[in-house]
């Protein structure tokens, strides 16, 4: 079973460098049988992976591939590590990623970067693997970095437009600061054992630094690592503009995958962050403020895109909560069941925009519940699963975050902004599926059914709905919680809060048009649809004053006297010029002249 | 190897290569027309020769005619090439004013 787990990423990552290398002169039918086939094959072994490791029993596997390079006694091998998180995450990847591969063909078919674009995707799926299959954490970084560079370059990926190349520069740019704490954390480690072997330096640090400070440090740096790429507080703002890319990357690497890495770098490493309870309970808060902040975001969005992107954040923020809480397979969980139904949301939304001629403003949407019936039934299962309405998948992890955070620390101001946040959801997801389907007519749309764009539609509307039930193999990685019990009024609450924001959605739909105009324009409104100003804030805190220094310094004072010497040169060459005039007696007159010298220093 | 009779002094000898010399330089320098150029060039080589020759007498060394030969065939050889070329040059031009060709200059 183990000899065959390098080719889950060596299949993507071959056919990515094929696509980017002769990509331009195969055929769309070639592009499409080999983009999607590896994502395909990919998915097959993964099943077949996964199959055999819950038949043997779900035991950690560790498989050295290849020796990397050794260098001033730390030895870095190429080799996976292969337990429940790894089986979980590369099955959400191959699955979810197999499904908007096939979506993908129906969605970019007719773009002229066609095989650009499977060139990329494929490359992030294949740097994803690896991030979730590394054995060590400078092959977790490689994936790290390599999803990363993919998000850039699929952000931007319509590079014509100069706002998707800002949008693409700004995810690198502020995903870049958690990378580089990211990279500390490694540096660290590297000081203190001189390995960076995952499972090796978690049981050292287990042994070794139970009295010191260095946990606290190690995991508030990976937690800044977390933090970019998963968009949550305070490197949140690069996800909004991150829409600017094709609908099926927002779908697969800005709502179902890249962004989650954060959440399963955390997960990973749970052995460190348990040495340091407060960067734990740093984290839940962290998370509660991220979702409650981003909920509010998304309730007053204009831009379709914009709402599910916010929505990203939010749900993200979950999970970030229940790391710190301690329920960590609760996170996994909703994770998994987040990949379902916020993919689905996003493909249903793409299959809107197509149909819609690129039209992405809800004020420009509404009334299509007749016009596109499927797309209806996509987006009321994910409205639903993503606003926990019981039977659903997202019903069964939220309600697991929520209940397990309470058993562990009761009912903290965190907690109480993730019920809070729970209640927005709900009441932004019916926001959504009303203006989209409900009110007048605004643009009449052109349905689009072709096979490719609706059997993934389909299978993850089955996945949303039914993914809380395929099973997690987590038992041997997480502890076990303890226990506890709940009161049934909290239950309730968790269970009444989505139908509380529900019924106050349809209220404020059916009677409250003149209060939401007035809510519309209103400042605390406008505040929150910029994402609480953090955008300004960064903007006149770091942008502006770089900018500001970058045009003081626009004749850079070190480069002066390098640019003196090529000034020098220059003068030179102009007089030197003038003497090669091209004219044969001049050359002539001048050897003689020279020859003149030469005979009167000899003999004089 | 010194005859009798009416001896011509080295000195006059020399002069006479300066001169030659001068007046194929001079050519070289004024004159435009490219096939002058080549023929002034021939003044010139022709002026060196005859000081090996000159050299060669007044030591009694059968070296500088050596030479002699040598820089005729070198003569020989340069006037071969430069004619073909100057043949070319005015088939494309239809001119061998020299001052015209100064496409190399900076």
């Amino acid at each position: 079973m183990t000899a065959w787990m390098g080719w889950i990423p060596a299949l993507p990552l071959f056919s990515s460098l094929v696509l980017l290398l002769l990509g331009g002169r195969m055929s769309a039918r070639l592009v499409t049988l080999l983009g999607v086939g590896s994502v395909l094959g990919a998915a097959l072994l993964s099943a077949l992976l996964i199959a055999g490791f819950v038949s043997a029993g779900s035991t950690a596997v560790s498989v050295m591939l290849q020796p990397w390079f050794s260098s001033a006694g730390l030895t870095i091998a190429f080799g996976f590590y292969f337990d429940g998180l790894s089986a979980v995450m590369i099955g959400v990847i191959t699955g979810v990623g197999s499904l908007i591969h096939l979506y993908s063909a129906a969605y970019m078919a007719g773009d002229e970067g066609y095989a650009r674009f499977f060139g990329y995707l494929n490359l992030f799926v294949g740097a994803m693997l690896l991030l979730v299959l590394a054995d060590d954490f400078l092959l977790l970084y490689l994936g790290w970095e390599g999803v990363g560079l993919c998000s850039f370059l699929l952000i931007g990926f319509w590079y014509r437009e100069p706002a998707n190349g800002y949008a693409a520069r700004k995810a690198f740019v502020v995903t870049r600061i958690g990378d580089i704490a990211l990279a500390a954390a490694l540096l660290i480690m590297i000081q203190q054992f001189g390995t960076l072997h995952i499972q090796t330096v978690i049981e050292r640090a287990q042994l070794e630094w139970v009295a010191t400070d260095w946990p606290f440090w190690v995991a508030l740096l990976l937690l800044g690592g977390a933090v970019g790429k998963s968009a949550q507080l305070p490197l949140q703002t690069w996800l909004p503009d991150a829409m600017a890319g094709p609908t099926p990357v927002s779908a697969l690497i800005h709502a179902a995958t890249m962004v989650t890495a954060g959440v399963y770098l955390i997960a990973r490493t749970q052995g460190i962050f348990l040495l340091a309870p407060r960067i734990m309970e740093l984290v839940a808060l962290v998370g509660a403020l991220t979702l409650f902040l981003a909920a509010c975001s998304a309730l007053v969005q204009h831009d379709l895109k914009r709402v599910l992107a916010y929505s990203t954040i939010s749900q993200i923020g979950y999970m970030f909560f229940a790391l710190g809480a301690g329920a960590f397979s609760a996170a996994i969980f909703h994770l998994m069941t987040h990949a379902f139904f916020k993919a689905l949301l996003f493909l249903a939304a793409g299959q809107v925009i197509l149909s819609l001629h690129h039209e992405q403003d809800l004020r420009r949407m509404g009334g299509l519940l007749h016009r596109l019936p499927f797309s209806a039934l996509c987006f009321a299962i994910g409205c639903a699963a993503l606003a926990a309405l019981p039977l659903t998948s997202g019903f069964y992890s939220k309600d697991a975050i929520l209940l397990q955070a309470y058993g562990l620390h009761g009912g903290s101001l965190a907690w109480w902004l993730a019920l809070t946040g729970a209640g927005i959801t709900a009441l932004y997801s019916l926001r959504l599926f009303l203006k989209l389907f409900f009110g007048e007519v605004v643009t009449e749309p052109r349905p689009d059914m072709r096979p490719t764009l609706v059997v993934p539609l389909a299978l993850l509307c089955l996945l949303a709905l039914l993914g809380a039930l395929i099973p997690q193999p987590l038992g041997a990685v997480f502890a076990p919680l303890a226990a506890t019990e709940v009161p049934a009024a909290v239950h309730g609450a968790i269970l009444i809060m989505p139908w509380l924001g529900l019924v106050t959605g349809a209220l404020l739909w059916r009677y409250g048009r003149g209060l939401r105009q007035r809510w519309n324009d209103s400042a605390l409104a406008r505040g929150w649809r910029a994402g609480w100003g953090f955008d300004a804030l960064y903007d006149g805190l770091l942008v502006r004053p770089l900018l500001l220094l970058a045009r003081l310094n626009r004749k850079d004072l070190a480069d002066q006297p390098v640019q003196f010497v090529a000034w020098l040169s220059g003068c030179a060459h102009a007089w030197l010029s003038i003497t090669q005039n091209g004219r044969l007696r001049r050359y002539a007159a001048g050897i003689a002249m020279g020859a003149v010298l030469v005979l009167m220093v000899v003999t004089l | 190897m010194e005859s009798p009779g009416l001896v011509i002094p080295v000195e006059h000898g020399l002069l006479f290569a300066a001169v030659l010399f001068c007046i194929g330089l001079a050519g070289v320098l004024t004159r435009r027309n490219l096939l002058f150029v080549l023929m002034s060039l021939e003044l010139m080589l022709n002026a060196v020769a005859f000081v090996f020759v000159l050299a060669g007498a007044v030591h009694g060394n059968a070296d500088g005619q050596v030479m002699f030969v040598l820089i005729l065939t070198l003569a020989a050889a340069e006037v071969a090439i430069a004619l073909a070329l100057v043949v070319q040059l005015y088939r494309r031009r239809r001119s061998l004013d020299i001052d015209s060709l100064d496409g190399m200059r900076g």
